[in-house]
């Protein structure tokens, strides 16, 4: 493994296997009386948040905790960051007391290669603007692996916002990598350019991306991004791209649906599909744990020296 | 030690454990990967021809307990495999099983883990090889074969199961 794990992009298909294989020998420290070893003990590790943030941000401190290494929580909304200081120099005076990780969220896309750059700490990247969000697309293969039991070879399809999606970058990375065949569908307005140069197929019909899918992963409608008006409202947006039952029907009669969080009920996800019995989506959220896990673990190991 | 002394070997150790232990519902075999663990299903099944009753087995990997994680400053970090065990572990005999006994790191290792699933009444260790070097104050309860070695020496245990022969061997440099 290299020093941090900034992208997906970095990986080869072998560590990622590697990081889902020590994933599900982590899960079942979860299902123990004591869920708890001592692994990680006398290591420090910083969660640094710039962006609002539940579940990663609870996922990555129940993994460290599980893993006995002490943690640090900073919210930006409490820190000297509202004072003015920088990304660096919030993050250098935190190094300067010699932390061994820290988890960065933030809202610039290469937050993490900067802190990567400038800290000898690992630096795990728990989102960084468009750009990728490598720990999500880890879990979400995971869980893919659980229910199929492989991922090549198998129809994955992605729809919702895919300007502005992280997730989704981290996960074309990956499910292209271990050879699934890759589908996204999104509004033209929301469809970067040049997105079938990175080996997916890129749609803008709903009904058909679906048609044979062994998965569906939904993405959020990022409001807080959209200084646009990139669909005229929620509504149409619902009705042109939401999932639904009848979509889902399309499908493959054992699709599974997955959606990152948090969701927009009633604007990408019917509440019915999302609390149906195709959707995975909390077993996403509880799988995000045993991978943060063997994560946190196989980066603390000794890979200095090949930096 | 060939094919046919490793069998009698774990007859003898299986008969052993029952002369120790009366009554055998209180057992539990749990082996620590990878080659524990065929050791105690091999033992479990040696008990079961004995007396007809299924003591309960499980496997153990000891990597996230291990003492010497992190020390090292260059290398990947081991593999973590699972740990299965399927049973309560609290208020049983634990029969702990391993093939090689040296340092004795591995069962401190071992130890603390089971202490993490429950409370047992007792732990007490089987191990085929013990070949000396302990570093720590830790006895086998029952040991299959004692094998003086030097420090330099490797002692490798083959099973069926794993590397498709029984056999002990020792290294040399």
């Amino acid at each position: 493994m290299t020093k941090d794990l900034l992208a997906i992009s970095d990986l080869s298909g072998e560590e990622i296997t590697l990081i889902l294989d020590t994933a599900e020998a982590m899960r079942e420290i979860g299902e123990r009386p004591i869920k708890k070893v001592p692994t990680l003990r006398g290591k420090t590790v910083v969660n640094l948040f710039y962006e609002p943030s539940t579940r990663t941000r609870t996922s990555f401190e129940i993994a460290e905790k599980r893993l006995s290494a002490d943690t640090l929580n900073v919210a930006v909304s409490m820190s000297s960051v509202l004072k003015g200081e920088t990304l660096a120099d919030t993050a250098m005076n935190i190094e300067a007391m010699a932390p061994d990780m820290i988890v960065l969220r933030h809202p610039s896309s290469g937050a993490g290669h900067l802190l990567a750059r400038l800290c000898r700490s690992r630096i795990i990247n728990a989102g960084d603007g468009m750009h990728e969000h490598p720990t999500q697309a880890l879990l979400d293969a995971f869980t893919i692996r659980e229910h199929k039991g492989r991922i090549e070879g198998l129809k994955i399809t992605i729809v919702g916002d895919l300007l502005h999606s992280r997730v989704l970058r981290s996960n074309i990375a990956l499910l292209t990598k271990l050879g699934a065949d890759v589908c996204v569908c999104g509004p033209r307005t929301l469809i970067p350019v040049g997105l079938d140069r990175h080996g997916v197929t890129v749609s803008t019909a709903v009904d058909e991306a679906v048609a044979g899918a062994d998965v569906i992963m939904m993405l959020r409608i990022q409001q807080e991004r959209m200084h646009g008006a990139f669909f005229p409202s929620a509504r149409e947006y619902f009705n042109t791209f939401g999932m639904t039952v009848a979509r889902i029907a399309r499908a493959r009669p054992d699709v599974i649906i997955m959606h990152p969080g948090p969701m927009n009920r009633g604007v990408e996800i019917a509440s019915d599909v999302a609390d149906g019995p195709y959707s995975v989506i909390l077993e996403q959220v509880a799988n995000g744990v045993a991978v943060r896990m063997a994560v946190l673990y196989l980066l603390a190991g000794g890979a200095e020296a090949s930096d | 030690m060939d094919a046919d002394r490793m069998g009698r070997t774990l007859t003898r150790i299986a008969h052993e454990i029952l002369e120790r232990n009366r009554g055998v519902e209180e057992l539990a075999l749990v082996g620590i990967r990878t080659r524990g663990v065929p050791i105690a299903r091999r033992l479990a099944r040696a008990i079961g021809e004995i007396n007809h009753h299924e003591v309960p087995t499980g496997a153990l990997d000891i990597t996230l307990y291990r003492d010497d994680l992190m020390r090292h400053a260059v290398g990947p970090q081991p593999v973590v495999r699972s740990t299965e065990i399927a049973f309560s572990i609290d208020d049983k005999k634990i029969l702990l099983v391993d093939d090689v006994l040296y340092t004795g790191r591995t069962i401190r290792a071992a130890l603390d883990a089971l202490i993490d699933f429950g409370r047992p009444k007792s732990i007490q260790l089987v191990v085929l090889v013990d070949r000396g070097h302990r570093e720590l104050p830790i006895k086998a309860d029952y040991v299959g074969k004692n094998l003086p070695t030097s420090l330099s020496q490797s002692v490798q245990v083959h099973l069926q199961e794993i590397d498709g022969r029984d056999e002990v061997e020792i290294q040399e440099p």
